[in-house]
């Protein structure tokens, strides 16, 4: 199964579920639900954080933290 | 009846970078932060303004936040303020101020606090740059979908400002049932709740249930009974809450089908895009990010030169007039050397603050400090920090503290605590007049490779020192520390915008007034209390130091000319503050230090910046205490007593570099890392750690030099 740090800098992706429920209620809120269309925008220097687009805007989150994020 | 004197009370509420501050200057036309990064606004601010109707009204200018579900300090303010019946700042009515171009967010925290039960009204804001995205929004749908009131604004530039002060008079219809159902995931503990505290509202029973701990206003037995409770009833917070904000974001999305009209094809995003892409580039950006700090410390240092001097100028002269018309006695020496140079040693770093603010809140403004942070943030992460420390990191070039107060919006507690702990070794610009001083003494005035004055570079080195000192101890303290919670970094990168310079204005006259205030009562105050140490002294010695300092003449053979500054080398070395400097030189001997330059730093204790007029005193130049040309003078001519060589060696200058780099010599600092961790452990460990590196940094120089 895909996570959303596997995503290369334009293309989408959409939300499964999540593995890691702390960080999933910050995501929630911040508009990253189930079946929400997400887009890599593009990534920091090194890599990380990334950028990515939803729900109508952009929103920076780490690698580890994408990676609790699995596609469908 | 009393409630009616005091006026409507309004709180204004809504996402980061949403424009509620903005509304808040035009409803109010008071001083206040804002800023295009996450989380400026920290504390709640107040305004006042009239109604359309002729009353009065109250406004409160909470910070941004995503939900009523607080992550950090600055959140917390928001549901303590929304959820607390009795308290003097629980609102009439709430203004929630919703950016049109990202709806479907910000109306989560919307239909949040109309669940609350106040009477709320919706502020639209933004729209057009929803319709630059190419959305169209009826704000007829959005009423009635969501039984409301809204007002259409524009808060950057001041539209739709009356139609919503007439909102707030009129009668606020209730919406016919909540928006979200609390009662349908925990029937059972939410009677017992409301019964307990008396409350009528279904969701803030509920919230009672999810945010007990961190409610300040509930003693520890109510905590208990509704820790009890939740046990009893089977209440699970985290699987509720996401239950809920999955239905709250569904009911969302079904609603505004009807309200928004996509068009697709979102030219400000494009925009900000291609600005992405080279400012965030992995060569361009961290060019562009240093060039942009190279610019700030240029700012910093030489263009708020001709205004420092200015301020300099203006101060002798006062101090020179006082002489001249007041009559003389310890109450004019008392202000024409307390009290006036004091006021100028703070009025003096106003210049250097308000460029620094007014740099860092066109940053914020624009967009690029969340650039910032978001490129910094795997950097700092090695060193226990977070890219959002780098904004204080930066802000403590000018001064600790207002940069300790912008850890605020960090979510983690251990990453907010490293940062406030290592901020001060930041060089602020309190130690630049330290520095200048000491480097003219010790270091050539020459070039080297061609170009470089070396004077600058080991300021420049100065500085860098600060930044290695503060990271290194981040990273120790990366280990050292258990993590209460985890570190994170969802955080929204607004699109860019042209800074407001109305908002640019507010925040550095605001800045500004924090600075004078905080810190000029306490560098006043030390600087009388420190004028009348060194003026008074006990016992024979001090009092009758014309006589013994006139026969010591006579046995000498000292010329007459001498007589006023042998006097006053004499009183001061008897006075209670030489004693105090007397009393501590044994320990201060092994950097290279007499008991003048320990007055010195007794004094500094309390603010650094006070170095300079402190040997500007105990050297007897005079009342022209920041004319460092004589100052430097009289240092240079200061022979030390033991080699016959001059005092200010390279070895002593290097040693007093150090000490003032390393060591914390700022109380308004250790007094707002108090209040801002709420124990005196931090701020006692961060005066003895800083302390003790500064002791031996300074130690390990003077030997190796000496």
């Amino acid at each position: 199964m895909r996570s959303l740090a596997e995503l290369k800098p334009g293309e989408i992706g959409v939300v499964k579920s999540f593995n890691d429920e702390y960080l999933s209620l910050k995501l929630l809120e911040m508009g990253v639900l189930p079946g929400t269309e997400v887009e890599m925008k593009f990534a920091a220097p090194f890599g990380d954080p990334i950028c990515i687009r939803v729900s109508g805007y952009n929103l920076s989150l780490r690698l580890d933290e994408a990676k609790t994020i699995s596609l469908t | 009846m009393s409630e009616k004197k005091q006026g409507l009370k309004i709180a204004l509420v809504g996402n980061p970078n949403a424009g509620k501050t903005s509304l808040f200057n035009q409803l109010t036309g008071l001083k206040q932060k804002v800023g295009n990064f996450p989380g400026v606004t920290m504390d709640k601010n107040f305004g006042f303004f009239k109604l359309p109707d002729g009353n009065s009204s109250i406004i409160i200018d909470l910070p941004g936040t995503y939900s009523i579900y607080p992550r950090s300090m600055d959140e917390r303010v928001v549901f303590d303020v929304l959820s607390d019946s009795t308290s003097e700042d629980y609102p009439d009515i709430i203004i929630v101020i919703v950016d049109a171009s990202s709806l479907e967010r910000n109306l989560l925290l919307f239909t949040e606090v109309m669940d609350l039960g106040i009477p709320t009204i919706l502020a639209l804001n933004m729209v057009e740059v929803a319709k630059k995205e190419n959305k169209s929004i009826s704000v007829k749908a959005l009423e009635k979908e969501f039984e409301t009131k809204v007002v259409s604004i524009n808060a950057r530039q001041g539209l739709g400002i009356e139609k919503l002060k007439k909102a707030l008079t009129e009668e606020i219809n209730k919406p016919s049932k909540a928006f979200f159902e609390a009662t349908s995931l925990s029937p059972e503990i939410i009677p017992v709740i409301k019964d307990k505290f008396n409350l009528e509202n279904d969701y803030l029973a509920y919230q009672y249930a999810q945010q007990t701990y961190s409610k300040q206003f509930l003693s520890n037995d109510e905590k208990r009974f509704i820790a009890d409770a939740k046990v009893k009833y089977n209440f699970c917070d985290r699987q509720f809450q996401t239950r809920e904000t999955v239905e709250r974001y569904q009911k969302i999305r079904e609603k505004l089908k009807s309200v928004v009209v996509d068009n697709g094809m979102d030219s400000n995003e494009t925009r900000s895009n291609k600005l992405d892409r080279i400012l965030t580039h992995k060569i361009y950006g961290y060019l562009i990010f240093m060039v942009i700090l190279f610019l700030l410390f240029q700012t910093i240092f030489k263009w708020a030169e001709p205004f420092m001097d200015m301020i300099d100028y203006g101060f002798a002269q006062l101090s020179f007039f006082t002489r001249q018309y007041l009559p003389e006695g310890a109450l004019t020496n008392l202000i024409a050397e307390g009290i006036i140079p004091g006021l100028g040693g703070v009025l003096i770093f106003i210049p250097q603050i308000a460029l620094l603010f007014c740099f860092i809140s066109i940053l914020e403004e624009s967009g690029y400090m969340a650039r910032v942070v978001f490129l910094m943030d795997k950097i700092m992460r090695r060193f226990g920090l977070n890219g959002k420390s780098v904004v204080p990191l930066i802000s403590g070039v000018a001064c600790a503290i207002p940069a300790i107060m912008a850890t605020r919006n960090i979510e983690s507690w251990k990453d907010r605590l490293i940062t406030i702990f290592v901020t001060p070794f930041m060089s602020c610009s309190a130690r630049l007049p330290v520095y200048a001083i000491l480097i003219a003494l010790v270091v050539p005035n020459r070039n080297v490779l061609g170009f470089f004055n070396l004077q600058g570079v080991v300021l420049m080195g100065m500085y860098l020192l600060g930044f290695l000192a503060a990271i290194l101890s981040a990273l120790a303290m990366k280990y050292i520390l258990k993590a209460k919670d985890r570190s994170y970094f969802i955080m929204e990168l607004p699109i860019y915008r042209w800074p407001k310079w109305k908002n640019v204005w507010y925040t550095i006259f605001g800045k500004s007034k924090t600075f004078v205030l905080e810190a000029g009562k306490i560098i006043l105050a030390i600087s009388i209390i420190l004028w009348v140490l060194a003026s008074y002294g006990p016992g024979e010695k001090f009092n009758n130091a014309e006589e013994i300092v006139k026969t010591e003449m006579q046995i000498n053979h000292i010329d007459d000319t001498e007589y006023e500054n042998l006097l006053s080398a004499h009183k001061l070395e008897y006075s209670y503050a030489g004693i105090l400097g007397k009393s501590i030189e044994p320990a201060i001997r092994p950097l290279g230090y007499d008991w003048k330059i320990g007055i010195a730093l007794i004094t500094s204790f309390a603010a650094r910046e006070v170095f300079v007029g402190t040997i500007a005193t105990i050297y007897s130049v005079g009342a022209d205490v920041e004319d460092e040309s004589t100052i430097k003078d009289k240092l240079r001519a200061e022979i030390n007593p033991k080699t016959g060589k001059p005092m200010y060696s390279l070895a002593l200058g290097v040693s007093l570099l150090i000490f003032y780099a390393f060591a914390m010599q700022c109380m308004s600092t250790l007094a707002v890392v108090y209040r801002e961790t709420k124990t005196w452990k931090w701020p006692i460990l961060q005066l003895i750690y800083m302390s003790g590196v500064a002791y031996l940094g300074a130690l390990i120089a003077y030997q190796l030099l000496k």
